[in-house]
């Protein structure tokens, strides 16, 4: 199991009668520092990694990067934009980290934003004279429920009958995309909209508030309380714990007598709920109406951010910072002409660098020094060998 | 049956042909990497990157070969990738392919930015085979398209012998039942799964390129809408097997197919329903592959998904 | 340089080491032609590394191999098979959706692109009609009993015009009289001037087959001696250094109150197949009964329907008096089952997470470790460190992962959690496996422990020496049946190993006799 994988041949070196090797062995247990340097080189090399496809394609990647670091941590409103654009992704990748505690592969987060977003702003369109202290608690809820359902439809078959969960989920996020774009293009769109895919205005009450005269929104607050929600549920609650056993070891699970099938619904449910909130916050808090884009693929970067984060809570919350701002710094490199999908490059191979990192940091190199023969206990063995014989 | 009845089914299954063939060149380079017992989610992001190199490639030298060959080499490389970081670094495989597929997407974005709305200067053309395309219904069907869709009826006859009649075949599925077994009779494990992981992405990235050169010949961000991963649910349908992709292939673009048609005859059903309709059959189909057979376990590369080490 | 012309195989000085480990140390040996070689020795005695080193998997740290008097590098399997050295290891190497003449021409060079199946199921079938070994080369392999599957083993390395043949532990997985068919055949194979290496604790298979014995221990060679020079008991003190502590003190249970009842109990086996048929078997308060049997023949299936883990398709398993079939996991926890299962750190642990997570995985519902929805972590961690103390586990602390415990430890710690919650019954499934003898002999006594507090434990061993031992009765299992129940003053090796084999039932047993 823990066996060395590769040995090198620095053999013999003979220094006063000794012999010194240096192998690569694997590590039992990784040191705490690696948790910081692990990512610390991934996010260098994956800048690195882009520089070079910059300068293949033609832009100097230095200029590019100081574009992009200048317009998103330099200035008030690049710091705010990362703020808002870091609230759905921080809320989805929440959502999807649940469900991969349990080793679920929840990649249908986009969708559930979509459900999530569409049933909120069924709520904000259709009972228009609510009051804000009720019309939001009621959009949260309706977009919980509709991502719960979206999720739980993906899962259901998984816990049923053991399909692979990977595809109905992205499945289920191709078809929720056109259910919205249904609507918009349908029974809610806005007749003064022209030709626009856009529903009408949400009423005031259906906006969520926002902080000072900025387009911070209270999705961030409901992004870093389920973080913590989350954290607490895991590590100190009786579900959490059955949701730890059955991600490291189903079958333990089983054994213990844990419900395996009911907890992949249950967790599925709660996962596909927090991405529904998320997508009420988009159209709730930004757009304040539907439109045919709801998400700019925050489902799929919300996987990458779970996992850069190791699933941890509070890691969740850093990287969806740092994303926040890499998708704030694309947009902003576009005026000068090079693709906003710069963003999504980075994003993609810095979670393949940390994947690389980590595996490495797996091993570890040593020099050994071969001991001198013990001569004792051979010995032993060779005096009653020479009694036999 | 009238006349038009029947040029409307023959039209709508020489369509499915059409539509499935991406499906099949995407999914015949997932089963030869499923079978060798790595998965790899990132077929999405390959093909888009074989549709945009490929595009490219051909725009620069005006020779669809060359287009191919660029589609199938950056295939490769995203496939390289992630054979680099399932076989030697032993990674999360799920998670090293949702990250590619994520990586090549952005970069399919970023290469393709300025060729938005270019036509292709060349493209694959139907040529129809003298003499077979002249059957009625199966001419139509199968003998009346381009070298692409050719191309891919050698493949499946290939593969399918080659899988389970020759001795690489039997090498390179012992590598996805029992590596340990496999590289215990001399097999170079490690070797193998790079080998068939690259090889099924250069055909991923040909899926790919099928669409930017031959489906539309043009490069629209994403325009692989979610095929990559059909493939995928499709190599299940087809337990490993690329006879049955190729029927698997065949059914799901005629989905595809037929929800184009249905509008063109003037049904009344949205058209945003239909266009729902692949992705609904496909979970459709998935449910029923698994729940129906206790063969989908059995059938499965027994060691697939699982890093190999020497104990 | 090699020492005797007639030697096959030699190897001077190997030594290996794994991290922390080392395997082998300065081991000299050698195999001359046509001689059955036994390489005897404990668990942990280096055997499996030294053959492994033969075989190719691993590489000498130091050393030097000969073969046919030519120094070799041996740097993978296909050098060895090359070299015609052929390795049957413990846990075969077959892929079991192939037939079995696809796992014979498997790895092959030729012929070199397509393949005539039928050319080849041929030559299998002549080949293993040489040596007696009965085959059907049509065959797929997870349709063959565990002995046919040695068979096939034996034939791949014979096709591959293997001159060394090295089976590790090959009787592990055999009843005696399977073991005796081997035998045969490898005097066969002897007598056409092949050399075989034969990897064994036991010393009457040594004693019965070999021809000469080189003993391990710790890593090193303790001696190389003739067969005809020795003793058994001289090879016992070699193998080990200290008796083994003697049987167990005897207590009267056979009038207890039955705790577990099975009867006519039939359920199916992963791949659809029945896997046990019929069964009926009786566990008293305060008896161990145990099970033996060549692994394979029932043994899991009878542990998890017990433990709820598979469905009982007819019958009834009552406890108590009380119907538990097909009750779930939870609830046959909760009526007061404890479980040791077969793959410890497979089932039942979960290896990442920190000792005191694994302590609590019984008993985290239970108003002890648990405030409302919320984990008692103080309770828990002092629950902990009490098991830890109580069955003197070796720990980084109890916060480590559970993986770095050593085997042995993890045992200790997982028998002492299930039987913390003061079970009814016990079920341990190979309990000692694997185990070095200090960890063995302590569970053994945690077990005997429990038995006298009044315990009903059902005990599942390949080993018999154990199950003799520890024992109040002993029931046989083959093919999923029940083949006999014998007490104490009832059983022989010889007789427990007919029935092993399904020869015969007791009623035609002593007919017999």
């Amino acid at each position: 199991m823990t066996h060395e994988t590769t040995v090198t041949d620095g053999r013999a070196q003979t220094t006063q009668g000794r012999k010194f090797k240096i192998r690569v062995e694997r590590r039992l247990d990784t040191p705490a520092w690696w948790n910081i340097l692990v990512p610390v080189v991934s996010i260098a090399l994956a800048l690195l990694f882009g520089a070079i496809f910059l300068k293949m394609t033609g832009y100097s990647p230095i200029k590019v990067y100081a574009i992009m670091f200048k317009d998103t941590f330099g200035t008030k409103y690049g710091i705010t934009e990362t703020l808002v654009k870091a609230s759905p992704l921080l809320l989805s990748a929440v959502g999807v980290s649940i469900a991969f505690r349990m080793q679920l592969w929840n990649i249908g987060a986009e969708g559930q934003i979509y459900v999530g977003a569409l049933a909120a702003s069924w709520v904000a369109l259709t009972f228009t004279g609510l009051p804000a202290y009720i019309m939001i608690p009621a959009m949260v809820l309706a977009a919980a429920l509709a991502g719960g359902l979206w999720a739980f439809l993906g899962s259901a078959p998984r816990a049923i009958w053991g399909v692979n969960e990977i595809i109905t989920t992205l499945m289920l996020n191709y078809i929720a995309i056109f259910c919205v774009e249904y609507f918009v293009y349908g029974p809610w769109r806005d007749p003064l909209s022209f030709l626009f895919p856009l529903s009408p205005m949400f009423p005031k009450s259906a906006w969520l508030p926002c902080f000072g005269n900025t387009r911070i929104h209270l999705g961030l607050v409901f992004g870093v309380v389920s973080a913590l929600a989350v954290g607490l549920l895991l590590s100190r609650t009786k579900w959490g714990y059955e949701i730890r056993v059955i991600g490291e070891n189903p079958d333990a699970a089983r054994y213990s007598g844990m419900s395996i099938s009911r907890n992949i619904i249950l967790v599925m449910i709660l996962s596909g709920a927090i991405s529904g909130i998320a997508g009420m916050c988009e159209v709730s808090g930004i757009i304040h109406r539907l439109q045919a884009q709801v998400s700019a693929g925050y489902g799929y970067t919300a996987i990458i951010i779970a996992w850069l984060a190791k699933l941890h809570p509070i890691g969740i919350i850093i990287v969806s910072l740092l994303f926040g701002g890499l998708l704030v710094a694309g947009y902003s490199v576009q005026i000068y002409g090079i693709p906003a999908d710069i963003a999504t490059m980075l994003q993609g191979s810095l979670l393949f660098f940390v994947l690389g990192v980590e595996a490495l940091a797996r091993y570890r190199i040593r020099i050994i020094r071969s001991s001198p023969k013990p001569v004792q206990a051979q010995q032993a063995a060779d005096d009653v060998a020479r009694e036999i014989t | 049956m009238t006349q038009t009845t029947v040029g409307f089914i023959t039209a709508v299954l020489a369509a499915a042909v059409q539509a499935g063939t991406p499906l099949l060149y995407a999914a015949l380079g997932e089963i030869l990497t499923e079978r060798v017992g790595i998965i790899n989610l990132s077929v999405e992001g390959i093909m888009l990157v074989g549709a945009v190199s490929g595009f490219l490639a051909t725009v620069a030298t005006k020779n669809l070969a060359v287009g191919i060959l660029g589609a199938a080499i950056a295939g490769g490389i995203i496939a390289a990738i992630h054979a680099f970081l399932s076989v030697s670094l032993k990674v999360n495989q799920v998670v090293s392919g949702l990250s590619l597929s994520l990586f090549a997407t952005g970069v399919s974005g970023y290469l393709g930015k300025p060729i938005i709305g270019v036509p292709a200067p060349v493209s694959f053309k139907p040529y129809p085979i003298p003499g077979l395309s002249k059957i009625p219904v199966l001419g139509q069907m199968f003998f009346k398209h381009n070298l692409l869709v050719y191309g891919s009826y050698f493949l499946v006859a290939f593969l399918w012998y080659f899988l389970y009649k020759t001795r690489p075949g039997l090498h390179m599925r012992s590598v996805g039942e029992s590596p340990r077994t496999a590289d215990s009779l001399g097999i170079n494990v490690n070797a193998v799964q790079y080998a068939y992981t690259i090889i099924g992405g250069a055909l991923s990235g040909i899926a790919g390129a099928y669409l930017s050169l031959a489906y539309a010949p043009s490069w629209i961000e994403q325009m692989t809408a979610g095929r990559g991963w059909i493939a995928i649910a499709l190599v299940i349908f087809a337990v490993w097997n690329p006879l049955r992709a190729m029927v698997g292939a065949y059914l799901f673009g005629g989905i595809e197919a037929l929800g184009f048609r249905i509008q063109v005859v003037g049904a009344t059903i949205s058209p945003i329903v239909l266009k729902m309709m692949p992705y609904i059959f496909t979970i459709a189909v998935l449910i029923i592959t698994t729940a129906r057979s206790a063969t989908y376990k059995t059938e499965a590369p027994q060691a697939l998904g699982v890093p190999y080490e020497r104990e | 340089m090699p020492q005797n012309e007639n030697n096959i195989i030699e190897m001077h000085g190997i030594t290996k080491r794994f991290p922390g480990v080392l395997a082998n140390e300065n081991i000299n040996f050698s195999v001359s032609c046509g001689e059955i070689h036994a390489l005897l020795g404990e668990n942990g005695a280096g055997k499996s590394t030294l053959m492994n080193i033969l075989s190719g998997l691993y590489k000498p740290d130091e050393g030097d191999i000969f073969v046919k008097g030519k120094r070799i590098q041996i740097g993978s399997p296909r050098h060895a098979i090359e070299a015609g050295i052929g390795m049957v290891h413990q846990h075969f190497r077959l892929v079991e959706n192939f037939s079995v003449a696809e796992n014979i021409t498997l790895g092959m060079s030729t012929p070199r692109f397509r393949l005539d199946m039928t050319a080849i199921e041929d030559e299998v079938a002549t080949l293993s009609k040489k040596y007696g070994l009965q085959l059907d080369p049509r065959a797929e392999i997870w349709q063959l009993s565990v002995g046919e599957q040695q068979r096939v083993e034996i034939v791949k390395m014979l096709y591959r015009g293997a001159d060394v043949l090295i089976l590790d532990e090959p009787t592990a997985v055999l009843t005696p009289q399977e073991a005796r068919e081997l035998f045969a055949t490898l005097d066969r194979m002897k007598a056409t001037g092949r050399s075989i290496i034969f990897i064994t604790h036991k010393l009457d298979e040594v004693m019965h087959v070999a021809d000469r014995v080189t003993v391990l221990r710790g890593g090193r060679v303790a001696a190389t001696v003739n067969k005809k020079d020795v003793t058994s008991r001289q090879l016992a003190s070699l193998m080990v250094g200290k008796e083994h502590s003697a049987t167990l003190p005897e207590k009267d249970s056979l009038h207890s109150e039955p705790v577990l009842t099975l009867s006519g109990v039939t359920a199916y086996g992963d791949r659809g197949t029945i896997a046990l048929d019929g069964v009926s078997l009786q566990v008293r308060a305060g008896e161990i009964l145990g099970i033996a049997g060549v692994a394979g023949n029932g043994q899991r299936e009878l542990t998890e329907v017990i433990t709820g883990l598979r469905r009982t398709h007819s019958g009834t398993i009552s406890l108590h008096g009380q119907n538990i079939t097909n009750k779930t996991p939870l609830e046959i926890i909760d009526s007061g089952v404890s479980y040791v299962p077969e793959d410890r750190y497979g089932t039942g642990m979960a290896p990442n997470l920190s000792i005191v997570d694994n302590i609590i995985l019984k008993s985290y519902r239970s108003p002890v470790m648990s405030k409302g929805p919320f984990i008692d972590y103080d309770a828990a961690k002092r629950h902990a460190k009490e098991l830890v103390e109580r069955f003197q586990v070796k720990t980084a602390g109890i916060h480590s992962a559970a993986r770095l415990l050593s085997g042995g430890n993890a045992q200790k710690l997982l028998l002492g959690r299930e039987i913390s919650s003061d079970p009814k019954l016990l079920v341990a499934a190979y309990p000692t496996r694997g185990l070095d003898i200090g960890a063995a002999e302590a569970i053994r006594s945690i077990l005997v422990n429990q038995r006298n507090q009044g315990v009903a434990i059902l005990l599942i061993s390949e080993d018999l020496d154990e199950l003799i031992r520890l024992s109040d009765r002993i029931a046989i299992m083959f093919a999923g049946k029940i083949m006999g129940t014998l007490n104490r003053d009832e059983w022989n090796i010889e007789h427990i190993g007919l029935l092993m084999a399904g020869v015969l039932d007791v009623q035609d047993e002593e007919a017999l006799t």
